[in-house]
Order: structure tokens, then C-alpha cells, then sequence
């Protein structure tokens, strides 16, 4: 058993030191070559272990993160109105700007989906009828009178992408390009507001732009916070504390009536593309201050990590170790952040734009649309103007779902 | 979760040759959505009066599982699925000529009144973690005073008494001024004695020390382990001393229960554990570990492979993916069940027979190893 | 820098090979600020002047107490943090010696193929990010080896030379047990032929039942690999397994160094006794051996006066209050810091024949 019971023997004296010059790792030395006894259990492992053994962290998020019904749903929103984002006009059943004093406060027309018993989706069509005291147009729907529709229907030709062009609709009316004016070859699937748009077409368009001014503070934040925050927790010294102490002041400052101010100082004349720029990097300001902040955290901790340490005694770059080492370990966590980050992003449009100081009309926001909204006597008249609030509680929840999914899946072990 | 005690009141002296506390094939499990984890499954041994019992086995095994589950404090998810606890309660905690009961712990709720003066004034615990034994918002000695005052009737004057001399029990100077600092003041040493402190001050028969010393360094190891022997000498307290260090178990310990995977592998007396152990886990434990006392730069014996996870725990005898005598179709075949090899000496493994305890075959197990050895 | 090496040069006759690294009067102090303004109010003075040589192709121990500086040397020799003073002389295949305490960032490149680590925690030290294969393979791109292909070869090969199998090389680190995760360590270590490792704590996150596979492959390798070892743990059975000398520390300073039979059997520091008769032995028949040494440990942003150890020394006399003893060669290669080493007599630890077996 004890065969090896005498001392280990040194080298022989002047043992010759190992060759600097050799670039081979070993030297072709039979005592090195010869594997050392194996003393791990035989490989029988099964496909299972096999599979999980492989797996990439990314695939261990994933796997964590699909057993969340909840986030899985809500992902599947998201990837919806991201579509909506893309493109609109797909969606639209006709141009959201498009005012007719006429068509005012139309209610929503239901879809049936049965007529007679056969798959032929139809909606009750709107009648009018004038108030004789007001003189204004009181407008009913009538299930007697039926107006067919029909999917993937052609119509007005938009641009996808800026790739190439399309004039396929999702949902038109059946007899759409025939009489114009004819109401009965018209849908409002939400209705119309006070200027006789049709709501649904605003939604379309208002989702792109409430949903893009989210995303793009959102990256604009994490790119200030990534690189204020990596600068500060990588070098540290001076830089930190510049960094650190402009974190405070932005943090310190109360949002509402800087956004307030920000937002009020915007020329009345700019374009709707220039106040869109202004309040995505308004919003981003902010935004980046608590990313920055964990970042800055992240790295702190990071540069203490063992295998961090061993990749720079391998010989690592800075550059390397923080490409390779430091932020792979936190992108996870940087996504469910900013995934997180989203929401608040869109909420606090909504808020300015509904307040008048963010988007302002022309430009179509849920804010903007939500504007419609303000007094009582438009929501006793036409509730339905209150959708786009809907579809705002609808995308922060699901955000907020996804996010917590994520950091759950990303990090399962920190509650 | 009814609690069904039918005290059996007999005089104290009646039961000193009877075991204090004893464990009959307890099974904790923690119901995970992974899956089941038997973090013990299937541990007896008895506790008898002034005796200290060591619980060893490296870490995951179980020990602190099995603690839980005797004290009724296991976290949310694990549960108790099988076996029985039955202490020797006196009738009056904390004085030692009360009359006697006897209590079965798992039939108490975790929180009823009876359990909870049983945890503390019948059977204390010493933490493995230190600094989680105190509150830092709170002085140690208000801590230790409210321990008191829960399970004695005592006032708040004599109370404080009693905490000072229990720090002076446990060799802390100047107990009158350490007894008003908070936890974190305290040194890492002085700590340690302030949580032994705090277990005696309601005069518990039953010590659980979890891995006392795992957070400390030797030369204060050293100090601790020697003032508990003392005080167990002393006050003729029974412990049950939890580590995974072979070398504390053989210094503190009578008896010695061996866990591996949530199973008892061995449990006799510490010199026949140390000096005559029959099963092949024990063997080849205390062949591997380094000593003082060896040659230097020795090849050490190892044992193969690694301890399971948890979730795919082997078949049969835990230890067979790792053992040397491992018999195909026998060891993983079914679980092996603790036979008497010896006069207070159980071993559960396949070499051994279950009819008397004798080895079945002559040329393997414990003589086999002593052979080659030689 | 390359001066004429002129070591702690044990007396003649009692070791021939000449040291791979030598530390001096190292000394690591870190700040404690305080407040807003960061007043610099103390300094933990976690390595206190230390002198050691590490021989060629032997394994020095460094054993003490947690907190007594053990990491903190082995990194400063690594240079993976800066020491406050000192000279870290280290001496390349060539013979050139060079004092790797005054180089910067840049041209410690040079050096880092040479003195590689090996971690305790198994699983802080390897990234769960990457798969063994990128964690091994690191070191040898990082230093020129572009081709996967060779790469591949290179890191199949080191994880046959220390017990893996080479099938492993996809797999992440999730996979795998303290145990192997320990290996796979010890295969980016030696992944640039390395002629000095480090070794802090090595086995100390290990399972009882695993610790002996590590060790014994940390001798197998240094056999074949020609290795020297600065072998760090507060374990003493384990530095006693490993050593060929042992170096023992207290609140940042090196109290005795010597062979490691000889250290062990004939201690001539009170600490190094006292540290060994508190070791519990795995032997019930030795529980009044065992003694406990009074007090606590110092604290190293508050060390007492003149010898660090006397307010625990039983043979502390006045000079031992007031003078810090120097680490003095008393009998060759037997180097201790005590004013009164050569008077005390102290008892060691007999190899038991017995447990031997
Ligand atoms: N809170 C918990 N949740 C799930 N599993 C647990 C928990 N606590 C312990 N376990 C499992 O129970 C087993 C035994 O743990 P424990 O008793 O703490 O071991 P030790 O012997 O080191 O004290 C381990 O395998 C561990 O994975
Ligand atoms: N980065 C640091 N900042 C301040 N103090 C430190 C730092 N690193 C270590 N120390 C202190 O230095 C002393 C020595 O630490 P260390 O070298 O880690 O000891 P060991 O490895 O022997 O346990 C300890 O008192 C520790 O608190
Ligand atoms: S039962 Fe079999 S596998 Fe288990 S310890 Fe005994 S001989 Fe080994
Ligand atoms: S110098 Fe004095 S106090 Fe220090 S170890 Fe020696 S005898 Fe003890
Ligand atoms: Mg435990
Ligand atoms: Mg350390």
C-alpha cells in the first residue's frame, strides 16, 4: 500500500533548469507525457448531466428563465408590440393623422367573428344620427348592418424597415378601396376622438414612438452608465471620485421639476424628430446615474475575484481582462436592469407628454393620445380614449415581468 | 401536528443508565423543485448523560440537518419524514433535581410552548456561525438576561448575576464590564466564549455544538475546546459536537457517529473509531488525512472520485462508487443497515453480516486493510 | 537590477542549490482612512518586514494563523499587489537576478510565465463563463499560441498531467467538484511552465476525503516538472505533508524557518511550539498533549512593543518588551527572531511510527 513511504528525492544536484528558450510547452520528456493515474470516477454520465455540463451560462438563464410562465407571456408581448414598433402602418387602418370633424367620438366597433355560422369576421357598422339640440353627430353601432373585413387586405404602400416596400394591411375593411366615403367601408376598431381619428391607427404609431423613446434612453443610459461607471470602478482614484460625486449631484437634483424645466425649455418651433432626440437624452441624464453606480460595483468586486487575479498572472491585457473576464459576468445583469429600466422610461414620457411638456402633437405618444383623455365629460362621452393607458399598464407590466425573470434567472442564488 | 405526550414522570435517578436524548432513524428531506434532496435519511444514535457524542463527516453530509431537525428548527422546504426523538426532559427546566419526562420531540409542533422552553433550558445550541448568535443592536449581556428571563424565575437583578457569572464560568475577564458590550466588540475568542455563555446560562443538560471552532484558529481552537471540556466535566452536561476536523472529534468526543451522505456509516466509542475502525469510509478517512505526526513528504493513500451531489445520491451504500471493497450487485444493489460488530460498535456495510455482525468474507473489510497496510 | 545576488546565504554544508526567489525586509502596510476627508489614521502593517528564500526545485511552507499575512506575502511576491518596501529578488533560467519589487506594470509581463498561483477557493478562481478548455487555454494565447489546434493538444495534455480526462475540455466549471475544479486550477497554472508556483491555500476549501488527491499531485508534478513551491496554508499537518522547509508567521512577521523535520521536532521559537501543541491530533490517546496557548492574537494595525509574541510568551523577559529580535540563523538554515532561541529547549512533535501506517 505504502510503497512510496521514503522521501520524495530532489533533483540531482545542478539539475539542468528547465529550457527558457522552448516555446513547447513540455518538453517531450516521458515522464512528463505519461499521464498521472486518473483518479475521477469512469465517465458515465448521462445525457442529462452531459447536456447540463456543456451548458453556457447563457443557456443555464435560459432554461432558468422559460420555466417562468409569467416572463415567457410577457416576453411574447414585448416581441408583439416590438413588431408594432417596426412597422405601424401594418397595423393601421388608415392614417392617424387624418382629421374629420365629421367622424367624431365614433365608439368602438366589436369584432364578431361568426356570420350565419361561417368563419367571416364582421363588425357592426356606425350609424349617426344628429342630435337635434346640440346639432352634433351621435354616433351608434348597428348589428344589423354589417361590415366585412379582412385580413392581410391591400391598401396605402409603406416602407418596412426602409428596406422594401409593402401594402399589405393586417386588418382592413372588406370593401375598403371601393367607396370613400361610404362609413359602411370604414372600421374603427377603437373608435375615433374628438377630432375624428381613428384611435386604433394612433395606438400603432403612438407604441412606436413611446416604446422607441423607452428604448433609446434606455441605451443611452446604459452606454453613459457602462462607460462612467467602468471608468470610475476600474481606475478608481481621482476619476472615481469626480464620477461619484457628479452621481450624487444628478441623484440629489428632484426629477420632476427638472424634467418639468428641461422639457418647458424646448423651443415650441422644433420639429417633433429634434423634441424626440431632446427627451430621449433628457430622460438617459438621469437614467445612467444608478447603472453607473452598479457598474461601478461590479468592477470593485470584480478586480478582487480570484480568476480575475489569475488571468492577469497569465499574462491578460487590461484590455482583455475586462472584455473577456469583467463584463461577461455582469451582462446579465446589465439587461435585467435596463430591461427594467424601460418601463420607468415609458411611464415618465407618458407623464410629460400628458402633461403637454414632452411629445406634443403633431407627434403621436401614449401621453399625446392620453392628453385626449383629460377632463371627465370626453371620458363620460368616449372611454374608449382611455386604451392607450391600458396598453401602457400592459408594456410596463410585461417589462417589469421580464426584468425580474431575468435577474431571477441570471442570478438565482442572490435571495 | 397534534401533540400526544404521555409523560412518563418516574424519579430522577430512576433512568441515569438510560440515554438522555435518542435518535431513531430520522429522515430530513427538502422538497426543492429540482427535486428531493435526503439531506438525512436514516441517522440513530443515543446521547447518554454527561457523554459527549461526535458527529463527524465532511460538509453536505448532513450534520447540520440532522441538528436542526432534533432542535425542530429546520428551514422552510425541509421536513422531517420519518423517525422519532425522544429526550428526558426534567419537569422543572433548569433544576437538576427535577422529576423526569419523557418527551418525543418530533411529536411537538416547531413552535408550541413546550418546544420552545425545551430549546434552550433542556437543549442549548452553540451556532456554527458566530456572528449570526447575536443581535449587534443589542449588548450581549441583555441578550444572555433575556434568555434567562424566558425560562426562569428569576428577576432581572438576579438575572444579570447569572449572566456575569456564566462569563466568568467561561473564562472571560472582567465579566461585569464584558457584559455591556455589543457582539462586535468582542474578539473573535471572546465571542465564542460569550455564545458558550449564553448556551449554559439556563443550565441545559444537552450541549449541540455545531462546528464550534471551524471559524477559528487553532491556538484559540485550542482554548475553546479545553474550556468545554471543562465545563462538560464540571457540570456533567451532555454534548453532541458537530465537525467535520477528525482531529477535534478525537480530542472531544466518547462516542463517535460517523455520517457520510446523510447516513450513519460507523458509531462506537472514539478509540475504537480511531483505533479500530471496521468500516471502509472510516479506514480510508484517517488513511488520507494529513498529521503532525507523519512523515514529511509522503505520498498520503486517497480515496477515489468525489462526494455525490446531493440530487444523485448512488444507489445502495453511499460510499460504493468510492470504495475499495465495493461488491457489484451487493453494495449498489440496497442500502446496508447498522449491525453490532462489537460490543457498542456498529458498522453499516455489506461486509459485515446482518445476522451477528461477524465480516462475511475473510479476505476483505477491515482485515484485508490492516494487511496491506502492514 | 541585476546586482549580485547576496542572500540570506545559509552557513556552507547545509544546502547546495541556490535560491530561485529571495524576499527582504518585505513590508506590506495597509492605510486605514477615516472620515470624509479619508484621514489616514493607522496602517495595518500585514507584512512586517520579511525575509525568506525559496530554493530551486523545493517546496517552502508558509504557515501561521489567519491574518498573519500569509496571502499578503505570496501576492507581493507575485506582484499582483505592490509592497510598500522591500526587494523581491527572483532568478531567471539564465542566472540573472532580478529585484521584481522595482519593475512596473509593463515589464513585470516579462515575468508572470514564470511564477504562476494556485487559489484556495475553487470556485471563485475559475470563470463561470468560460469552458475549461478557454479557462487553461487563456495563458497560452495571451502569450502568442494562436493556433487552436495546438492549443488544443497543449490543454489535453495538461489536464491527462494532472488527472482529468481530456473529454472535460467542453465542459463549464458548474460541472464539476471542489475537487477537480482544484485541478483544472493547477492546469492553467503550470499551462506556461512555470518554474515558481504559488500555492495559497490550496486544499483548505477541500473535503477531508479529496485533500490527499490534491496534495499528492501538487508532489507528483513538482517530481516531474521540476517545480518549486511556495506552498501557503494555516493547516500545519498540511504544510508538514508537503514542505521541505517551513517558514512560520506571526501578525506579519516570520518567526522561524528551518527544514521541516527539523522545524517540527526541535522548534526553537515559543510560537511555533505553542502552534504546534495546539493542533488537535486525530488520536484520542493524545488529549493531554494537546495545549492551548493563552491570549489572542495581536492585532496588526496595533502590534505590541518589541517581540510581537510576548504578551503570550511564557519565556518573555524584559529585553523581549522593549527590542524586536531579527531573524538570525542559529544553526545553519535554521533561521529564528527570538532574543532567546538559543537557551530555550522546546518540545516538538515525534513522527508517530504508528500512524504512519
Ligand atoms: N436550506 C437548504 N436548502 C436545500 N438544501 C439544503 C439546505 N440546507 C442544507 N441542504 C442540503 O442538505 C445537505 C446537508 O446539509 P448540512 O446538514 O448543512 O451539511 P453539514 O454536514 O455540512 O452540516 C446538503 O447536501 C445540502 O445540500
Ligand atoms: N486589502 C486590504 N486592506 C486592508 N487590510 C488588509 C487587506 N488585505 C489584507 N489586510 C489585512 O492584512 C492582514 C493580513 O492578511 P492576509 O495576508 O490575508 O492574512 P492570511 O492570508 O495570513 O490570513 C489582515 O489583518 C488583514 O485584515
Ligand atoms: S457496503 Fe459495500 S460499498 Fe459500502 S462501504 Fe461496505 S463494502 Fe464498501
Ligand atoms: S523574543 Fe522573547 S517574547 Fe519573543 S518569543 Fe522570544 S522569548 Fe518570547
Ligand atoms: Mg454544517
Ligand atoms: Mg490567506
Amino acid at each position: 500500500m505504502m510503497d512510496s513511504i521514503e522521501p520524495k528525492t530532489l533533483q540531482p544536484e545542478g539539475a539542468a533548469p528547465l529550457e527558457k528558450a522552448d516555446p513547447a510547452i513540455y518538453p517531450p520528456d516521458e515522464a512528463v507525457a505519461a499521464p498521472t493515474e486518473i483518479f475521477e470516477e469512469p465517465l458515465v454520465t448521462t445525457q442529462e448531466e452531459e447536456r447540463i455540463s456543456i451548458a453556457s451560462n447563457w443557456t443555464l438563464v435560459w432554461w432558468r428563465f422559460r420555466k417562468n410562465v409569467l416572463a415567457v407571456i410577457s416576453t411574447v408581448i414585448l416581441l408583439f408590440l416590438a413588431i408594432v414598433v417596426f412597422i405601424p402602418d401594418f397595423f393601421a387602418t388608415m392614417d392617424p393623422e387624418e382629421t374629420n370633424a365629421r367622424l367624431a367620438f365614433i365608439p368602438v366597433q366589436r369584432i364578431h367573428w361568426l356570420d350565419e355560422g361561417q368563419l367571416k369576421p364582421w363588425v357592426p357598422s356606425v350609424v349617426g344620427k344628429r342630435d337635434p339640440v346640440t346639432l352634433a353627430m351621435k354616433w351608434t353601432t348597428d348589428e344589423a348592418q354589417k361590415t366585412y373585413i379582412r385580413f392581410f387586405g391591400t391598401s396605402w404602400s409603406y416602407s418596412v424597415l426602409g428596406i422594401f416596400d409593402s401594402n399589405i394591411h393586417l386588418v382592413s375593411a372588406a370593401k375598403a378601396d371601393q367607396a370613400d366615403d361610404d362609413l359602411a367601408a370604414q372600421i374603427f376598431l377603437l373608435g375615433t376622438d374628438r377630432l375624428g381619428r381613428d384611435q386604433w391607427s394612433r395606438l400603432a404609431f403612438a407604441t412606436q414612438i413611446s416604446m422607441t423613446i423607452g428604448m433609446i434612453s434606455v441605451i443611452v443610459s446604459v452606454v453613459l452608465g457602462l462607460l462612467l461607471g467602468g471608468i470610475s470602478g476600474y481606475f478608481g482614484g481621482w476619476i472615481d471620485n469626480i464620477i461619484q460625486r457628479l452621481i450624487e449631484l444628478l441623484q440629489s437634483l428632484p426629477t420632476i421639476p427638472i424634467w418639468l424645466a428641461l422639457t418647458a425649455a424646448l423651443p415650441r418651433t422644433w420639429s417633433p424628430e429634434k423634441v424626440f432626440f431632446a427627451i430621449t437624452i433628457i430622460l438617459a441624464l438621469r437614467g445612467w446615474t444608478t447603472l453607473g453606480r452598479e457598474v461601478r460595483g461590479r468592477f470593485l468586486s470584480l478586480r478582487e475575484e480570484d480568476f480575475v487575479l489569475a488571468a492577469e498572472l497569465g499574462g491578460a491585457s487590461q484590455a482583455r481582462i475586462i472584455v473577456k473576464h469583467m463584463i461577461p459576468t455582469f451582462t446579465s445583469h446589465i439587461i435585467a436592469t435596463s430591461t427594467l429600466a424601460i418601463p420607468v422610461m415609458i411611464v415618465t414620457e407618458t407623464s410629460l407628454s400628458f402633461l403637454g411638456l414632452g411629445m406634443r402633437p403633431p407627434a403621436i405618444s401614449w401621453g399625446v393620445m392620453l392628453q385626449e383623455a383629460q377632463n371627465i365629460q370626453t371620458l363620460a362621452l368616449a372611454p374608449w380614449l382611455l386604451t392607450p393607458g391600458l396598453i401602457v399598464i400592459v408594456a410596463v407590466l410585461a417589462f417589469n415581468l421580464v426584468g425580474d425573470g431575468l435577474r431571477d434567472a441570471a442570478d438565482p442564488y442572490s435571495h | 401536528m397534534v401533540t400526544q405526550i404521555h409523560p412518563l414522570i418516574k424519579p430522577a435517578n430512576d433512568l441515569t443508565r438510560e440515554p438522555l436524548l435518542r435518535v431513531e432513524d430520522l429522515k430530513a428531506y427538502f422538497f426543492m423543485d429540482e427535486g428531493i434532496v435526503r439531506a438525512v435519511d436514516g441517522v440513530s444514535f443515543d446521547v447518554m448523560p454527561g457523554k459527549v457524542v461526535g458527529i463527524v463527516g465532511e460538509s453536505g453530509c448532513g450534520k447540520s440537518v440532522t441538528m436542526k431537525a432534533i432542535l425542530q428548527i429546520l428551514e422552510a422546504g425541509a421536513k422531517i419524514v420519518n423517525g422519532k426523538v425522544t429526550l428526558r426532559s426534567r419537569i422543572h427546566h433548569g433544576d437538576p433535581n427535577s422529576a423526569e419526562e419523557l418527551i418525543e420531540l418530533t411529536h411537538l409542533h416547531p413552535n408550541s410552548r413546550q418546544m420552545r422552553r425545551i430549546r434552550g433550558a433542556e437543549i442549548a445550541l452553540i451556532p456554527q456561525e458566530p456572528m449570526a448568535a447575536f443581535s449587534p443592536v443589542h449588548t450581549v449581556g441583555n441578550q444572555i438576561m433575556e434568555t434567562i428571563l424566558l425560562h426562569q424565575d428569576v428577576s432581572k437583578k438576579e438575572a444579570r448575576q447569572i449572566a456575569i457569572d456564566v462569563f466568568r464560568a467561561v473564562g472571560i475577564s472582567m465579566p461585569e464590564q464584558r457584559i455591556d458590550s455589543y457582539s462586535w466588540q468582542l474578539s473573535g475568542g471572546l465571542r465564542q466564549r460569550a455564545i458558550i455563555a449564553m448556551a449554559l446560562s439556563c443550565n441545559p443538560r444537552l450541549l449541540i455544538a455545531d462546528e464550534p471552532t471551524t471559524a477559528i484558529d487553532v491556538t484559540t481552537q485550542a482554548q475553546i475546546l479545553k474550556l468545554l471540556r471543562k465545563l462538560q466535566e464540571e457540570r456533567q452536561t451532555s454534548i453532541i459536537f458537530i465537525t467535520h476536523d477528525l482531529g477535534v472529534i478525537a480530542q472531544m468526543a466518547d462516542e463517535v457517529v460517523v455520517m457520510y451522505l446523510g447516513m450513519v456509516m460507523e458509531k462506537g466509542s472514539a478509540m475504537k473509531i480511531f483505533k479500530d475502525a471496521q468500516h471502509p469510509y472510516t479506514q480510508a478517512l484517517l488513511r488520507s488525512i494529513p498529521s503532525v505526526q507523519s512523515h514529511p513528504r509522503v505520498k498520503l493513500p486517497t480515496i477515489a472520485g468525489s462526494i455525490a451531489h446531493p440530487f444523485n445520491r448512488p444507489k445502495g451504500c453511499p460510499f460504493h462508487p468510492r470504495c475499495t471493497h465495493f461488491m457489484r450487485g451487493v453494495c449498489d444493489a440496497s442500502q446496508p443497515h447498522l449491525v453490532e460488530v462489537d460490543e457498542d460498535h456498529f458498522v453499516s456495510c455489506f461486509l459485515y453480516s446482518e445476522a451477528d455482525g461477524t465480516k462475511k468474507m475473510t479476505k476483505t473489510g477491515a482485515a484485508l486493510a490492516k494487511e496491506e497496510s502492514l | 537590477m541585476s546586482d549580485g545576488m547576496q542572500p540570506l546565504e545559509p552557513k556552507a554544508g547545509a544546502a547546495t542549490k541556490s535560491p530561485l526567489l529571495e524576499v527582504r525586509h518585505l513590508k506590506k502596510y495597509f492605510p486605514i482612512y477615516k472620515g470624509v476627508l479619508r484621514k489616514l489614521v493607522n496602517q495595518v502593517r500585514a507584512v512586517d518586514d520579511v525575509s525568506l528564500f525559496v530554493r530551486e526545485g523545493e517546496t517552502l511552507g508558509l504557515v501561521g494563523e489567519s491574518g498573519c499575512g500569509k496571502t499578503t506575502v505570496s501576492r507581493c511576491i507575485l506582484r499582483a499587489i505592490d509592497p510598500t518596501s522591500g526587494e523581491i529578488l527572483f532568478r531567471e533560467a539564465d542566472g540573472r537576478v532580478t529585484d521584481l519589487a522595482a519593475l512596473d506594470r509593463r515589464e513585470m509581463r516579462r515575468f508572470r510565465p514564470q511564477m504562476q498561483m494556485i487559489f484556495q477557493d475553487p470556485f471563485g478562481s475559475l470563470n463561470p463563463r468560460m469552458t475549461i478548455f478557454e479557462i487553461v487555454s487563456e495563458p497560452l494565447y495571451v502569450n502568442g499560441m494562436r493556433s487552436k489546434t495546438e492549443r488544443e493538444d497543449h490543454v489535453a495534455e495538461l489536464l491527462r498531467l494532472v488527472g482529468l480526462r481530456t473529454e472535460y475540455m467542453a465542459r463549464y466549471p458548474h460541472a464539476f467538484s471542489g475537487g477537480q475544479r482544484q485541478r483544472i486550477g493547477i492546469a492553467r497554472a503550470l499551462a506556461l511552465n512555470p518554474r515558481l508556483v504559488v500555492a495559497d491555500e490550496p486544499v483548505s476549501a477541500l473535503d477531508v476525503s479529496v485533500q490527499a488527491q490534491v496534495l499528492n499531485l501538487m508532489l507528483d508534478l513538482q517530481q516531474k516538472l521540476n517545480l518549486t513551491y511556495l506552498f501557503v496554508a494555516h493547516d500545519l499537518s498540511v504544510v508538514k505533508h508537503i514542505s521541505d522547509r517551513v517558514c512560520v508567521m506571526y501578525v506579519g512577521k516570520l518567526v522561524e524557518m528551518a527544514t521541516t523535520e527539523e522545524l517540527f521536532q526541535a522548534p526553537r521559537h515559543p510560537y511555533t511550539a505553542a502552534l504546534m501543541m495546539a493542533v488537535p491530533r486525530p488520536d484520542p490517546s493524545s488529549r493531554d498533549i494537546i495545549q492551548d496557548l493563552p491570549g489572542e492574537v495581536a492585532s496588526p494595525a496595533n502590534p505590541p512593543s518589541g517581540c510581537y509574541f510576548h504578551p503570550r510568551c511564557q519565556f518573555a523577559t524584559e529585553v523581549c518588551r522593549t527590542q524586536t529580535p531579527e531573524l538570525r540563523e542559529i544553526t545553519p538554515d535554521h533561521f529564528v527572531s527570538c532574543h532567546r532561541a538559543e537557551e530555550l529547549h522546546l518540545a516538538g512533535i515525534k513522527v508517530n511510527q504508528e500512524t504512519q501506517i
